[in-house]
């Protein structure tokens, strides 16, 4: 067997470097990497341009990483929870770039499948289009995008092993399968380090070979972002 | 009387057929899932990554990693499943999703629509509403026909950015609901006691009447 296993989240981080792509799985605040996030806020490193669908709250996501102001770019769909983001946008610090959700998804599968490009119909006659290839297929209008090129893949898992395998859980799986595999190197950090041959591989949602480093976090906070709940009658 | 927003989701909610898989956006859309009939079998699929959503968590049973596209706590219905972001824009894009129901901040006479940015503002971003309008081939739009001056948000021609070209089949508003058609806006049904003179004076974009309106039935 390969052998993913890292001994922490130091070792899983090595070769980060100031200006940097990254991509960061999550959908709002379910099933980010906080781990590594927390040691790339410890590392101090700056002028990260980072893929990721939202960019964390005030302080927590990549929130903590855009006080310190260690974020140049933003790449994502949605980015409405946070004060400090909209203050940078707004003063120019911080360079945002706006996609369809649907695009980053399958920007990072395309980088992860081997494809160098998609024709995705979303954004055709807006703004999202401008200066880009469109073409005509079967009489409707679609829109060139590029497969994503990104230096580490941090993703969060819910249990793993050494081969490097991976299981999520409910909707915190979200974009952590599509960015696996989709940068040089894939950093998967995961609740739960199983011993190998305890996965029931009919059951792996993402098979090692797509993943370089793995460890198991120290603690996972799992912030809820807007709960919301019924009473009972 | 217009329609307050429970009452627009709820003539939303007669649109819903047996067997459709239904996304749902957020605010008004939202509120169209309690109003689906409780005879007819629908599944609700939410963009973040789950088909077969229920309702909101008993207090204390909330959990982080089962969410939906607004970030709020959800449960699941028997039949459910989860899967990646890649997958769920599979099922939009690929047209497997029946219907899609989403607000508007205007939509134009040839069905175009803009939800998404209004410049000068903060821009929070598309999300998933881009891939939904290029894609879905049933699309129902919950608005209100003006903005609170009283200007028409129904036009000949959006203003704002737009989030699709030509994409809209069915509005159902504060006043109306209304079919695009390659003539404009026609006007399908009545609020109840809101008269075609008034739909008439809301509705910037071409308005078609073809003999006797009826008023909506809930």
């Amino acid at each position: 067997m390969i052998t993913k296993k890292v001994t922490g989240v130091d070792a899983a981080l090595e070769g980060v470097e100031s200006g940097m792509t990254m991509m960061l799985g999550g959908f709002g605040l379910s099933g980010i990497p906080e781990n590594s996030i927390a040691k790339l806020v410890a590392l101090d490193v700056n002028n990260l341009t980072c893929i990721s669908n939202n960019a964390g709250v005030d302080d927590f996501g990549l929130g903590l990483l855009l006080q310190k102001k260690q974020i140049k770019k933003m790449v994502s769909s949605y980015v409405g929870e946070n004060a400090e983001f909209e203050r940078q946008m707004l003063s120019g610090e911080l360079d945002v770039e706006l996609i369809p959700q649907g695009t980053l998804a399958e920007r990072c599968r395309a980088a992860q499948a081997g494809f160098p490009a998609i024709y995705t119909p979303a954004g055709y006659g807006t703004e999202v289009a401008e200066g880009k290839e469109t073409r005509e297929f079967d009489g409707k209008m679609y829109v060139l995008e590029h497969a994503f090129k990104a230096d580490f893949a941090f993703v969060k898992a819910w249990k793993g092993d050494a081969a490097g395998n991976l299981v999520f859980k409910g909707t915190a799986r979200n974009f952590n399968p599509n960015m696996c595999g989709a940068a040089t190197i894939t950093v998967a950090e995961v609740e739960e380090l199983v011993p190998v041959g305890t996965l029931d591989p009919n059951q792996i949602h993402i098979p090692g070979i797509f993943v370089q480093r793995i460890f198991q976090g120290e603690t996972y906070e799992k912030r809820i972002e807007q709960r919301t709940v019924r009473t009972r009658d | 009387m217009a329609l307050d927003k429970n009452q627009i989701a709820q003539r939303i909610a007669r649109e819903v057929q047996d067997g459709y898989y239904v996304n749902l956006g957020i605010g008004i859309p939202t509120l169209v899932a309690n109003y689906v009939r409780e005879d007819i079998d629908v599944e609700f699929q939410s963009e973040n990554g789950v088909l077969g959503m229920g309702p909101f968590p008993y207090d204390g049973e909330e959990d982080a990693d089962i969410i939906n596209a607004g970030k709020q706590t959800i449960t699941t219905l028997p039949g459910a499943s989860f899967f990646d972001s890649a997958t769920s824009f599979s099922m939009i894009r690929g047209k497997h999703v029946d219907l899609t129901i989403l607000g508007a901040m205007e939509v134009a006479e040839n069905g175009d629509i803009a939800n998404w940015k209004i410049p000068g503002k903060m821009v929070k971003g598309m999300g998933g509403a881009m891939d939904l309008v290029a894609s879905a081939e049933n699309i129902i739009v919950a608005m209100m026909h003006t903005n609170r001056a009283g200007e028409s948000k129904l036009l000949k021609k959006c203003s704002l950015p737009l989030t699709g070209v030509g994409c809209v089949k069915k509005i159902v508003s504060n006043l109306a609901v209304l079919e695009v058609t390659a003539a404009g806006f026609k006007l399908l049904e009545r609020a109840p006691g809101v008269s075609v003179e008034e739909i008439q004076a809301a509705t910037e974009g071409a308005l078609i009447v073809d003999g006797d309106i009826p008023e909506m039935k809930f």
